[in-house]
């Protein structure tokens, strides 16, 4: 059977368990819609965690990513886990023990303040959409390249699903979705990494597998004029801070947040806590495995290979326009060195071919030796391609994309949900609504939310690329440290936490928006502040805020005794 | 339970956060990222040790910290009779 039968097939059976999943398990009540009741087992909330947390990002984007940042890919390898130790140890017990449906519910309580609740509100909505419309357009993108649909309606046909399960059945809907969803993403990442691993180092596990592979690799790097694989470019102050800021941004993530609102108890925080991250952990670690691999492997394939004989994926990802070659010396050959072969992202003149037969790119050539352009987004989706896995092992990829995708997307319009209709509407303007009203504002706003996240999905912003960062950097700067000192530090008052957000807000927003739009000419290390990129900016915006909300508390009065009570009570478990 | 207990459930509580956010700090900042290129010139199964810590290691340590958070917690909770 050819890929795309293959495609069809797993796909469509997915998507049917995902939309059976959403009928049994309809919400009936505000507390089934926002927490699932709070009676998810541990183990299955890990599951929907991991699920949760891991995006098309993660899936599709990070191996790739590794490939080509070598060493210093552990960036994201120890940011998104590392965040789990903080998440675990820090937050999740003691917000489970406050036992409300949002991250607003906990910042309006605690500081005893509208202004801080509706500031949290802002940011929770803000991050989740960033976050969102990226997913929206992962569905897109795996939907066009795998059933040859057209990419907006793979957009279209993502929203539909998303809306089908999210609106009906809220969080109960999400939390066993996503059980289902880690299934099929994990088994789908796995079986080609195992199948490469076992091709290219005799070892079916590629975590010990990719040992073997590593000198060989540092070897051709070299060779063709790359850096080692194993070394580091970054510098070490920035591998600090951006590590920093995505540790403590994961932490702060309002939708992996409220997954730990769904367990019974404390303990069962705790418990589910080391669930997601051994969940997390097995992609995680397979990631780089996969990242040696596929840059080896295409490394080995097109070096000197003459276009004609090149793959068939190779000419696939090259209509795409993911992968672009320019035969600088003209000898038919591709040479693959340091430096970009060409200004920018490819565009293509397609009113005739090259001389070869390849698509003529129309982008100013640079002086360098190098002829290929590789987008490095393709790695994982061209990697079982490259490695020439049988059918049905592709089909299985593109379907773990899309699981991947959904269930982010869908934990992330329940927080923008629960935001609107328990935040804004209930806390703010009609507190006396009823439990029915309730629900329907909340189905409404995850409705609305999916249209505006398609929205963005359809017609991506420039800027979505480089908001990721942002999206981390704010969850760094303004949710962590509020959230931690309202734990740990009684005296900590709403005057403190307000000055404390804003400031690392606007800070770390001013510093994101000045490099990345305002002058990204300037965007390089010898105008950072500390040599912080815009990715670490975060950390100084997380060492702000804890630093103007200490100095503001201590010079104003002392939160209310009742207020000091919540913070004794929750600090013990029952 | 009463206001002496409970302090005294916490500042264990804080002992055992602190303890374990040690190694968190120490295999990450530390291993990975500071002592990176010391640590390369040893070899741990046929890795560069820097690498495999930046890559690997510190994701495994990552998992066994929260592990034995869950562990010292139920053991501390039990003490204080609050395992319910």
């Amino acid at each position: 059977m050819s890929v795309l039968t293959w495609t069809y097939i797993i796909v469509g059976i997915t998507f049917a368990i995902y939309i059976g999943i959403a009928i049994w398990s309809r919400a009936g009540s505000t507390k089934e819609f926002y927490v699932a009741e709070g009676q998810v087992s541990p183990l299955a909330n890990g599951l929907a965690t991991a699920a949760d947390w891991m995006s098309a990002a993660s899936f599709l984007g990070m191996a790739g990513a590794i490939s080509f940042m070598g060493r210093d890919g552990g960036v994201f390898l120890m940011g998104w886990t590392g965040g789990y130790v903080l998440l675990a140890l820090l937050l999740a017990p003691y917000l489970r023990k406050f036992g409300k449906f949002t991250v607003p519910d906990f910042v309006g309580d605690r500081y005893y303040s509208r202004a801080a609740r509706e500031i949290a509100v802002v940011c929770a909505i803000f991050i989740s959409f960033t976050y969102v419309a990226g997913q929206m357009r992962g569905v897109g993108v795996v939907f066009s390249r795998f059933l040859e649909v057209d990419i907006n309606l793979g957009v279209l046909i993502g929203m539909g699903i998303v809306f089908f399960y999210a609106t009906l059945g809220g969080m109960k809907g999400i939390t066993y979705t996503q059980v289902a969803q880690y299934c099929v993403l994990i088994f789908a990442f796995l079986v080609p990494a195992i199948f490469i691993s076992m091709m290219m180092a005799d070892n079916p596990i590629p975590q010990i597998g990719f040992a073997k592979i590593l000198p060989k690799l540092d070897g051709l790097s070299q060779e063709l004029g790359f850096a080692q694989y194993t070394s580091g470019k970054k510098s070490i102050g920035d591998v600090f801070f951006i590590t920093m800021a995505l540790m403590v941004g994961t932490a702060g993530l309002p939708h992996v947040i409220i997954r730990f609102f769904t367990v019974p108890k404390v303990s069962d925080a705790r418990k589910s806590a080391g669930w997601a991250l051994f969940f997390i952990a097995i992609l995680y670690t397979t990631a780089p495995a996969v990242a040696a691999f596929a840059r080896y492997n295409l490394m080995k394939v097109v070096t000197n290979t003459e276009y004609s004989e090149t793959p068939n994926w190779f000419k696939k990802w090259e209509t795409a326009g993911l992968i672009a070659w320019k035969d600088k010396n003209g000898d038919g050959r591709i040479q693959y060195h340091q430096g970009a072969p060409f200004e920018g992202a490819p565009t293509f003149n397609d009113e005739s071919r090259g001389n070869f037969g390849e698509r003529n790119v129309a982008n100013t050539v640079t002086s360098n030796n190098n002829e290929l352009y590789v987008d490095k987004d393709i790695m994982v989706l061209a990697n079982p391609e490259i490695a020439q896995l049988p059918n049905w092992i592709i089909a299985l990829v593109a379907a773990g994309g899309l699981a991947a995708a959904l269930s982010t997307a869908a934990g992330l319009l329940l927080v923008i949900s629960s935001a609107v209709s328990h935040d804004l509407v209930k806390k703010s303007f009609k507190p006396d609504m009823t439990e029915q009203e309730e629900l329907r504002w909340a189905r409404a706003a995850s409705g609305g939310a999916v249209i505006v996240a398609g929205y963005f999905g359809i017609n991506p912003p420039d800027f979505v690329a480089s908001v990721v960062a942002f999206a981390f950097g704010l969850a760094a700067s303004s949710f962590f440290p509020i959230i931690f000192l309202g734990i740990f530090s009684k005296r900590m008052n709403k005057e403190g936490a307000i000055a404390g957000m804003v400031s690392g807000i606007v800070f770390t927003t001013a510093y994101i928006v000045y490099f990345k739009f305002v002058s990204p000419e300037m965007n390089n290390s010898a105008h950072w502040w500390f040599g912080i990129s815009p990715e670490g900016i975060g950390s100084l915006g997380m060492i702000l805020n804890f630093l103007v909300s200490i100095g503001v508390a201590s010079v104003t009065p002392a939160p209310p005794q009742e207020v000091q009570d919540i913070v004794e009570d929750i600090r013990i478990p029952v | 339970m009463n206001q002496e207990q409970k302090d005294a459930y916490w500042k264990e509580n804080l002992k055992i956060i602190m303890f374990l956010m040690f190694f968190w700090a120490l295999v990450s900042f530390g291993f990975s990222i500071v002592l990176v290129d010391t640590l390369d010139q040893y070899t741990f199964m046929g890795f560069k040790l820097g690498f495999w810590f930046a890559q690997q290691g510190s994701i495994f340590v990552f998992v066994i910290l929260i592990i034995s958070y869950i562990f010292l917690m139920r053991r501390l909770d039990k003490k204080f009779n609050l395992d319910v």
